[in-house]
């Protein structure tokens, strides 16, 4: 009722004005005013509000950054954000003149000039000078803030050392994941057809080969019996989804069975050192944790449509692509503990949103990110599950002996390139 | 009448005198015409209408934005209860209104509505010709927008709603329908709908040159033509380039989702199940995407810019600054907007050395759009100047232009992009450039060519009262806008209630936002009335209203078939001669011969 009493009252108050114009407008037709013929007063009054408009649009332009100065994020957490602060900062002095200089510009002459009959206006169709001076200084201008983006983006697009530890970050509607490696140091293989219940990223091993090979048989089965067991009640269109959705099965099974002749040419070619021999020991879990200034580097994928690893914080962001990895890398500078001290906000967390439209939820796609020491952050990472406990490894009688040898490997391997980078 | 008669009728001026009253029914004269005046018209307005829905639809999810979870009248009255249950958007809903304001206002009202009106309005007119090179493709470019317009509003009301994946459409989101509902038939209609737009643009866009090239009246050399002209001109160009690889986009966007292949698609499980899809990747649709999204953005501020440079030259009194720079300035900006599309793909996972090539080709259009503002100012220095309600826009588009312009700059810089990227920041930039100063420039345009279309004037105070109240309004939302993006606030997001860090004075960022909303929102039915009663109402015309020098205004009011009764008139100076030293007047028309003596400019 109040909603219908305001719509009313705002619909009478639009024929008022309506109305009221009406009543002007006759008025002026009385008067032989005519639309185009802009008396001088008109002229004048529009040029004065040029002068207020462009005054309380300066103001107003300056007060919203000092009113809500507290919206700005809080300082950059990390490397990177360090040196994207300090080029915004660059940035916005060097824009403010312009736009200062040019938006006052503007507004003066706008208000200043307007028209009077005894005046004429100055003809000055083109100035070449002019012209080059002001073509000459925004290149210039543009040329070093160019030179100076370029240096930053390399820094922070720069490939990191070898032996930097990669963290897997995963997303999917509507929430994220992420992998650690295990003792071995490295990421084993995934692919998207051994994704179930079990094993949520896809994790490629002799085990979940053949776990996953197992599930669709028995669900092609399954289907084949159902399918043949009403094929006389069913109508042609269903038989013929059902059909196509036990071919679509068969053909993931092909697909993993090449997957598998895959990897055991690859154990063969590579041994130890084969990624589908790295997976059993990572470790999988719904929280995110990474340690203080160490570089890390964020291996991003998707499960289904394009998400966004956007950190702000960190001044971080990168998509998560289905079919393909990318990849950023960071170095937190500020623990989760310092943050919440020097923002005096107890409840203080990194955050992890999606920032890639991404389906209905997106909006609450986030996850928080606990940055800490590198002992704590070492302590919460061995208390983590290994994927597969070293026992289900056994069952695989063939492999298992190199796949223990290579965990005996791994570790060396890790700890020679953790070396190699100190010295570096 | 045939279209063989009009065509001839188009070509032979003077045989045409004698008897341009040819009895037109109501359908050819008002419905399938093929007069250019009537086609830049009807595509007037038909996109103030789409304009009006894409409006209504900005303030409804600006609504759920700026007060999550609270119950509207005006959303529920809209959306009705399967939208809006208990009057509360639905988050399915949000981001279709998203997407769909985002599309509507980028395609079918700042392409048709700027491009699509004043072309077809001021080209013939302008260069001196009786009509288009070809009318009936002119006829064909209104009525495929036209299909293209109702086929998007109907996606409004299939199950499953319109579009959903924002206006960019990005796979595997847009493909599947198991991600989001607008995925079905919503989306279906959307890219059926884009193709007939294209094709609609591509017809409109080729008689535009051809038009141009070679329909001048005598003595209207390339370079005394009108820099509205230029920029119609280069649009075109630019839209024939660009416009077709977005329909192969769409094309292979078909494809995958009706045919089984996989463009864009790889690897993907949802819903609980592995597709079958291998081998293709999103990064191909982006690409494709924006090598057409980009120059689009050009496709919309290249007229915007040809007729401010009109109004603000003409109204100021005073010949446009540095002729030939505004063109040459207008030339490298639309050949630069085709290198440099992947300034939207800085976070998408491409190469960073491409990153780095692409940021060096963006900085580079900040020069020629920085020389037509200093341009601009230049203009209005020392001028007559007087504030038509055109005037006060195209002023108001430059000052616009200045600030969605500098932003332009943080997000061309790919190092600064990592943070703004996809946050409100970037949707306060883009509005700020078409949304507003786009918007403005085609709302100068109508103000000032009013009379031309109708014969009649609109009101100059409603003029006044439409500008003054937009332009607060229009800064009062985009302004605080920025503040919320370098807050670190995501775009299309239904709400920000699930995040501490965008509480508090984000969200009061966010109120005052929607508050200025829906006053700009508002304040637009005072033009719409404006528009419709002078149609009708309007005091009648002057042939001249402006005492400008383009050669529409030698034309009568009357709005003749084949535009002037007798000869076309001829050019013997450029278009900008204002204040001219030794001239009585403070302006002397294009087909006024030089005097004796009398340089040319």
């Amino acid at each position: 009722m109040m909603t219908l009493l305001i719509i009313a009252v705002l619909l009478l108050g639009f024929l008022v004005v309506l109305r009221l114009s009406r009543v002007a407008q006759l008025a002026n037709d009385l008067r032989g005013d005519r639309e185009e013929n802009i008396p001088e007063r008109d002229n004048r009054i529009s040029g004065r509000l040029m002068w207020a408009f462009g005054a309380i649009y300066m103001a107003f332009f300056i007060w919203i950054p000092v009113h809500y100065h507290d919206v700005f994020l809080p300082v950059a957490a990390s490397t990177q954000g360090v040196w994207i602060d300090s080029m915004f900062t660059f940035n916005w002095w060097m824009l403010g003149i312009v736009f200062f200089g040019t938006n006052i510009a503007l507004f003066y002459f706008a208000g200043k000039y307007y028209h009077r009959a005894d005046r004429k206006a100055f003809w000055y169709p083109h100035n070449n000078r002019l012209e080059l001076v002001w073509t000459t200084i925004p290149a210039l201008t543009l040329t070093a803030v160019v030179i100076y983006a370029l240096i930053v983006w390399n820094k922070i697009t720069a490939l990191p050392a070898p032996g930097t530890m990669e963290v897997e970050v995963y997303a999917k509607q509507f929430d994220w994941t992420f992998r650690y490696p295990g003792k071995d140091g490295k990421l084993g293989a995934t692919d998207f057809r051994l994704i179930n219940g079990d094993n949520p990223l896809g994790i490629a091993t002799k085990a979940t080969m053949a776990k996953r090979l197992d599930e669709l048989h028995a669900q092609v089965a399954q289907e084949t019996a159902d399918r043949d067991a009403r094929s006389a009640i069913l109508p042609k269109d269903a038989l013929d989804k059902a059909d196509k959705h036990i071919a679509h099965l068969r053909r993931q099974i092909e697909g993993i069975m090449n997957l598998r002749t895959l990897m055991q040419e690859d154990i063969a070619a590579n041994g130890d050192n084969s990624t589908y021999l790295k997976g059993a020991d990572d470790k999988v879990t719904k929280e995110f944790h990474l340690p203080v200034n160490m570089d890390v580097e964020l291996i991003i994928r998707s499960q289904d449509v394009i998400h966004s690893v956007y950190l702000p914080h960190m001044r971080a962001q990168m998509n998560a692509v289905p079919g393909m990895a990318t990849r950023m890398h960071l170095v937190p500078t500020i623990t989760t503990d310092s943050m919440r001290a020097f923002t005096k906000n107890p409840a203080f967390d990194y955050i992890l949103l999606c920032n890639k439209v991404c389906g209905i939820s997106h909006y609450n796609m986030q996850s928080p990110l606990t940055v800490e020491s590198a002992g704590a952050f070492k302590v919460w990472n061995i208390m983590l599950p290994v994927f597969e406990k070293p026992g289900a490894a056994q069952e695989e009688a063939p492999v298992a002996a190199s796949a223990d040898t290579a965990k005996a490997v791994a570790p060396a391997t890790a700890d020679a390139s953790a070396t190699k980078k100190e010295s570096h | 009448m045939s279209a063989v008669e009009q065509t001839s009728a188009a070509h032979d001026g003077h045989a045409h005198a004698e008897h341009h009253h040819h009895q037109e029914s109501f359908i050819s004269k008002y419905i399938f015409s093929h007069d250019h005046k009537t086609i830049g018209k009807q595509f007037l307005v038909t996109s103030i209408v789409m304009a009006t829905v894409a409006m209504v639809m900005s303030i409804i999810f600006r609504l759920q934005i700026a007060f999550p979870g609270e119950s509207f009248a005006f959303t529920h009255f809209f959306l009705g209860d399967k939208w809006a249950p208990n009057g509360v958007l639905s988050s399915t809903m949000f981001l279709a209104l998203v997407t769909i304001h985002g599309t509507i206002m980028v395609f079918f009202v700042l392409t048709s509505g700027l491009s699509g009106t004043f072309s077809n309005l001021l080209i013939p007119y302008q260069i001196g010709a009786r009509d288009m090179a070809s009318g009936f493709l002119n006829m064909l470019s209104y009525w495929f927008f036209l299909a293209a317009s109702i086929m998007m509003l109907s996606s409004l009301f299939v199950e499953g709603g319109p579009a959903g994946g924002g206006w960019t459409v990005y796979p595997p989101l847009s493909v599947l329908p198991q991600a989001i509902p607008g995925s079905g038939t919503g989306m279906t209609l959307w890219l059926f709908s884009m193709v007939l737009f294209i094709a609609g643009s591509l017809m409109g866009s080729l008689n535009y040159i051809v038009t141009v090239l070679n329909l001048r009246t005598k003595g209207m050399k390339m370079t005394r033509l009108p820099l509205t002209i230029w920029a119609f001109l280069l649009t075109a160009v630019v839209g024939v380039l660009s416009f077709p690889v977005l329909v192969s986009a769409v094309l292979l966007l078909i494809m995958d989702r009706m045919m089984g292949t996989s463009f864009y698609l790889s690897e993907i499980h949802i819903a609980g199940e592995a597709l079958d899809n291998m081998g293709g990747s999103p990064i191909l649709y982006e690409h494709l995407f924006w090598f057409l999204g980009h120059p689009e953005v050009y496709i919309i501020i290249l007229p915007a810019f040809g007729i401010s440079s009109e109004i603000i030259s003409t109204m100021s009194r005073k010949p446009i600054f540095g002729y030939r720079a505004m063109i040459g300035s207008l030339m490298a900006i639309s050949f630069l907007s085709f290198i440099v599309w992947a300034h939207h793909m800085f976070v998408t996972g491409m190469n960073p050395f491409l990153g780095s090539v692409f940021t060096v080709t963006t900085m580079m259009i900040a020069v020629p759009s920085a020389v037509k503002v200093f341009n601009y100012i230049t203009t209005l220095w020392r001028g007559n100047i007087v504030f038509s309600p055109a005037m006060l826009f195209s002023i108001g588009m430059v000052s616009t232009f200045i600030a969605g312009g500098l932003t332009g700059i943080i997000l061309a810089n790919s190092a600064l992009d990592i943070q703004v990227h996809d946050t409100y920041f970037v949707v306060a930039h883009f509005h700020m450039v078409m949304g507003v100063s786009a918007i403005f420039a085609m709302m100068a345009g109508v103000y000032h060519w009013f009379p031309r279309m109708y014969g009649r004037m609109m009101s100059t105070k409603l003029g006044y009262l439409h500008f003054w109240v937009t332009i607060v309004s229009a800064y009062g939302v985009f302004i605080p806008m920025h503040y919320v993006g370098l807050a670190g606030g995501p775009r299309r997001y239904y709400e920000y209630t699930e995040f501490p860090m965008f509480q508090g004075h984000v969200m009061d960022l966010n109120v005052m936002i929607t508050v200025f909303a829906c006053m700009g929102g508002a304040i637009q039915l005072v033009f719409i009335y404006n528009f419709f009663r002078s149609i009708w109402y309007g005091q009648r015309s002057p042939q001249n209203p402006w005492h400008s020098n383009t050669l529409e205004w030698t034309a009568p009011v009357e709005r003749l078939h084949g535009n002037w009764p007798g000869p076309i008139p001829t050019v013997y100076r450029w278009p900008y001669d204002y204040s001219k030293p030794g001239k009585q007047e403070d302006y002397v028309p294009q087909n006024v011969p030089l005097e004796a003596g009398e340089e040319e400019h």
